[in-house]
């Protein structure tokens, strides 16, 4: 690249970002590589994910939805300016003009200025609580005006607008769906398929017009608006939101004189070039072939040949896209590829409809039927993935073509795609450009999960449709090199955790010898020792340290304590919520300095003891229990706290009783044995102060109810947790969390937290809400009723380990002395006790051998 | 159990071990009932200033190893849980889970580490060892 380049980005939406982030890979350091990069995004935040705009109705916020790293644009040579519009670009100097004013001097310019929402040019139009569906702000305004509407119009029954549709009837709105076309989603469905998504919406609870052309808006009888239509019918509505259609942001290029294509849009050639050299055009305002691509991925190829370009490579060109879809609007999934309505010359189709259920799959094969052209799916979209790579990988189609929609009978699996029959090139993530071949690489270098390699390669990570596909191909490769696809637990079990706990459940095992004796072999070892302890007090939740489990136990469950680096202890007495009365402080500290231990308050808002041997522990616990305390869990695989903020009770903005609630959830849960540790939050209202969504399971109180989050993590991979239910009741939500917990204790991997497990859960959000919340699964009652078994059966176990003499004698250091080990040594430091380092142990050994003479080693 | 026994291993193994052991000759000291060992778990003996962890398998086979861990610093070996990594008996150190071969003291994950064993026997239902 030439010294000194100086580029200028318009538009930070979601394909500027992407050229900005292609750009940074390619050099690292900006300023290195001799560039000088202004980005200018006119709205007043950084990029941020338009495709999942709807979830910031079901609880994201804005922040959740950015699409950059903190950090990113703070980078030498890198500046974003927000807010910044511009007004005009001079070709011939070089510059754009901002409508500030200012003047940007610019070497290489790109234009990813997007599009604008298409508003029917109807009267009326521009009245008060009429919206377009497009930017954050957008999405504010509509969500102040629906709180005082009864009723909302999307006009527009497209992609977009029945997202938008959904939001509505989110908001508790009547909700209708005005579209011109005679069927919902034209683009993508032909008519049949429209059918059927017309009824499945129906169901749903939203109206929808089709064939209606709005005339006017004027002024309405029973609600703010009345739409006028041409037959001179009319609906009375309190909102109305514009969502037909996009138009690209040409005006700049326009102006200036660039070719525009033939229904708009840039014209660009294969490189993403305009018809000035020195000007790139990437994303919605671009036009290739006069064709435009009102989709994400497309975006994508074209900044990141734009880019290609801008360093010098000629060999990434632009090639059009596939523009197959596949989503789930309100539940109901959807999905188009390739030549959907059978435009081909002399193509044929097979369709397979199914009123009852409300499925319609139809596939398009060519004339001669050898190869796939296009198809569509509604109401289940499994063989999207299946069909999607025939069609663009132009694979040849299996004898029966008809088999690939039609239902499974018989038991009989259907033809799908043999992954092995792809090509390395086939792009098996459409969004992030990931190919069978960028898989298999992550494979080979030690991926072996779908997790794994949605972290390595961001395969699934934007739209999840390829999900599916990318696990089989995971799976055929892992089997190619041959590693071995089993999730046996260790060399003792055949067995997966799921299945051993499956096993223990049906065969009501009590015993790791009986498990052993009748599923597997040996004698057991430090991995399916203590899985079975945790499954046995999933299921029986028997004391731990009874003779036959405590040899299985974990030393931290062993000691009920957290084994420190010098093989001390730590004590964590329960604080439930995070409470603790100063009398129980003052019983703590007392105790801690009866028996010089360190204290430190956690991160889970309780206080943790440092320092004890094991032969002090079972009299700490005995004076903890004295002053009502009782095991705090801290070293088990179990529920650690409930952290909450102060609520309601205290804080002038709570909206419940958050500490009431935290207090209860953590005395019906202590206890409770998990495949991993198990963390809670409670916000008293949503500005979190308990930081609920960083937890296994969150809840925020709003006026309607408690909003029930799960599966967030904080630590090493930070998740935040996802809404699963809204506005619940302080018992169903309990029921919730009973179901949730069971589910995940029955079916998740050893030593698998609920982020992990939910990000290889096939089916993932929408699969948990169906089993958890409309118990799809018919499980619900079950698993309550086994965690009300395991909450009848809790006792505490510090108190059943000082009371039960056999247990307690074990808790000595030496079997045949009284002594300490010497090896815990302290030192005094900000006037606590801490471990001694060895230089330090090593000096004070030195000066006690005056002393003491120290038994001469043997070797 | 009145005789005289190795019930650790076998005669071959015995040899082994005696010849991994440098102090085989030192004194044999009672440690305690074998009741005091609960199955399949340890205790650690203090034995003239030794840490010495003790552990008790099926059928009552004993084993002695040092209870020192090196890869940890930490005398708490007698607090691991033991079992089986493809047919040899080992313990796994709860701190950083390295995992000793009881009949060898070789640490698995680390061959430069081998600890020291010790002769262990029972005699009329008292565990001794040999330091």
């Amino acid at each position: 690249m030439n010294q000194h380049t100086r580029i200028v980005i318009v538009g930070n939406g979601m394909v500027g970002h992407y050229f900005m982030q292609e750009l940074v890979k390619r050099h690292p350091d900006l300023q290195a590589a001799n560039l000088q990069v202004t980005v200018l995004g006119e709205e007043p935040r950084p990029a941020y994910d338009r495709v999942h705009l709807s979830s910031f109705f079901s609880g994201s916020s804005a922040e959740d939805l950015s699409l950059v790293e903190p950090g990113f644009y703070d980078r030498p040579g890198l500046e974003l300016r927000l807010n910044a519009r511009v007004s005009h670009i001079d070709r011939h100097q070089h510059t754009v003009t901002l409508t500030d004013n200012t003047i940007l001097p610019y070497d290489k310019l790109v234009l990813a200025t997007g599009s604008v929402p298409f508003v029917p040019s109807v009267a009326g139009r521009d009245r008060e609580n009429c919206f377009v569906y497009r930017t954050i702000e957008d999405l504010e305004a509509m969500t102040a005006a629906g709180k005082t509407a009864k009723s909302g119009v999307v006009v527009g029954g497209g992609l977009l607008g029945l997202e938008c549709a959904k939001a509505l009837k989110d908001m508790g709105l009547e909700t209708h769906v005005v579209e011109f076309a005679p069927r919902l989603m034209a683009v993508q469905v032909d008519e049949a398929g429209g059918k059927v998504l017309r009824s499945k919406i129906e169901k749903l609870g939203v109206h929808v017009h089709t064939s209606r052309n709005t005339t006017a808006i004027v002024d309405g009888a029973t609600a703010r608006h009345r739409m006028v239509f041409f037959d001179e019918t009319w609906l009375e509505t309190d909102m109305i939101v514009f969502s037909a259609g996009i138009r690209p942001r040409d005006e700049l290029a326009r102006e200036s004189g660039l070719a525009i294509g033939a229904r708009g849009g840039i014209a660009i050639d294969d490189f993403s070039r305009s018809s000035d050299h020195n000007i790139y055009a990437i994303g919605e305002c671009a036009s290739w072939n006069d064709e435009m691509f009102g989709l994400v991925a497309p975006g994508y190829d074209m900044a990141r040949t734009a880019c290609a370009h801008m360093s010098g490579e000629t060999g990434t060109t632009f090639q059009g896209a596939d523009m197959s879809t596949k989503l789930k609007l309100m539940g109901v999934d959807v999905a188009s590829v390739g030549d959907a309505h059978g435009k081909t010359h002399g193509c044929r189709s097979y369709q397979f409809l199914d009123e009852v259920r409300n499925i319609y799959k139809k596939i398009v094969v060519s004339e001669d039927g050898k190869k796939l052209l296009g198809a569509v799916l509604i109401g289940n979209a499994d063989e999207y993935g299946t069909l999607q790579q025939m069609t663009v990988n132009a694979m040849p189609l299996p004898e029966n073509p008809e088999f690939l929609i039609l239902p499974a009978s018989d038991g009989k699996e259907k033809p799908g795609l043999g992954v092995d029959a792809l090509p390395d090139t086939a792009v098996l993530c459409s969004c992030n450009n990931v190919s069978k071949g960028a898989i298999g690489e992550a494979v080979a270098a030690g991926a072996c999960s779908i997790g794994e390699i949605k972290s390595c390669t961001k395969a699934g990570t934007a739209c999840g449709g390829c999900v599916p596909l990318v696990t089989q191909v995971m799976k055929a490769q892992m089997v190619k090199l041959g590693m071995t696809v089993n999730n046996h637990l260790c060399e003792h079990f055949p067995y997966s955790r799921q299945e051993l706990y499956h096993l223990v459940r049906v065969e009501q095992i009590k015993t790791f010898g009986e498990l052993l004796h009748k599923h597997g072999k040996g004698l057991g070892c430090d991995i399916c020792k203590p899985t079975a302890a945790s499954i046995l007090a999933s299921c029986w939740n028997d004391f731990i340290l009874k003779k036959d489990l405590a040899s299985l136990q974990d030393s931290n469950d062993y000691f009920l304590g957290n084994i420190q680096k010098d093989g001390s202890y730590s004590v964590v007495p329960r604080m439930p919520g995070g409470e603790v009365t100063p009398d129980g402080l003052i019983a703590i500290g007392q105790i801690a300095k009866k028996y010089k231990l360190y204290t430190k308050v956690t991160g889970g808002a309780r206080v943790d003891m440092f320092g004890a041997r094991v032969e002090q522990l079972p009299n700490i616990w005995e004076e903890l229990i004295a002053a009502g305390f009782e095991s705090g869990h801290a070293y088990g695989k179990s529920l650690r706290t409930v952290k909450s903020c102060v609520g309601s009770t205290w804080c002038r903005y709570g909206v419940d009783d958050s500490v009431g609630l935290a207090v209860q959830l953590e005395n019906r849960y202590k206890g409770l044995r998990a495949p991993h540790k198990i963390k809670f939050g409670v916000s008293g209202c949503t500005r979190e102060c308990a930081e609920a969504q960083g937890k296994d399971v969150g809840l925020i109180a709003t006026e309607n109810g408690w909003n029930l989050y799960v599966c967030g993590n904080g630590g090493m991979k930070p998740r935040h947790a996802e809404l699963i239910a809204s506005d619940l009741s302080k018992e169903e939500a309990i029921r919730m969390i009973d179901r949730f917990l069971m589910f995940y204790i029955r079916t998740a991997d050893r030593l698998q937290r609920t982020s992990t497990w939910r990000d290889n859960l096939e089916g993932g959000l929408d699969y948990l809400r169906e089993v958890v919340i409309n118990d799809s699964l018919g499980l619900g009652a079950e698993l309550e009723a086994q965690m009300q078994h395991v909450v009848d059966n809790y006792q505490d176990e510090w108190k059943t380990a000082v009371n039960d003499p056999e247990v307690r004698k074990r808790f000595r250091s030496f079997i045949n002395s009284v002594a300490g080990d010497s090896n815990i040594v302290f030192v005094e430091e900000r006037e606590q006790m801490r471990p001694a380092t060895v230089e330090e142990k090593q000096a004070q050994k030195k000066q006690a051998a005056k002393v003491i003479p120290i038994f001469a080693p043997t070797e | 159990m009145n005789q005289l026994q190795h019930t650790a291993v076998s005669d071959d193994a015995i040899l082994i071990t005696g010849h991994l052991v440098s102090n085989c000759l030192g004194a044999w000291h009672p440690v305690c009932a074998l009741e005091d060992i609960w199955p399949n778990m340890g205790v650690c003996a203090l034995i003239e200033g030794h840490q010495i962890a003790i552990f008790r398998l099926q059928d009552n086979q004993l084993y002695a190893i040092d209870n020192h861990d090196p890869h940890s610093d930490a005398n708490v070996l007698s607090r691991g849980i033991v079992g089986d990594l493809a047919g040899e008996c080992v313990v796994a150190s709860p701190i950083y889970k390295h995992h000793y071969q009881l009949h060898t003291g070789r640490c698995v994950e680390d061959a430069g580490i081998c600890l020291n064993t010790y002769p262990v026997e029972l005699r009329d239902g008292a565990v001794w060892v040999q330091v």
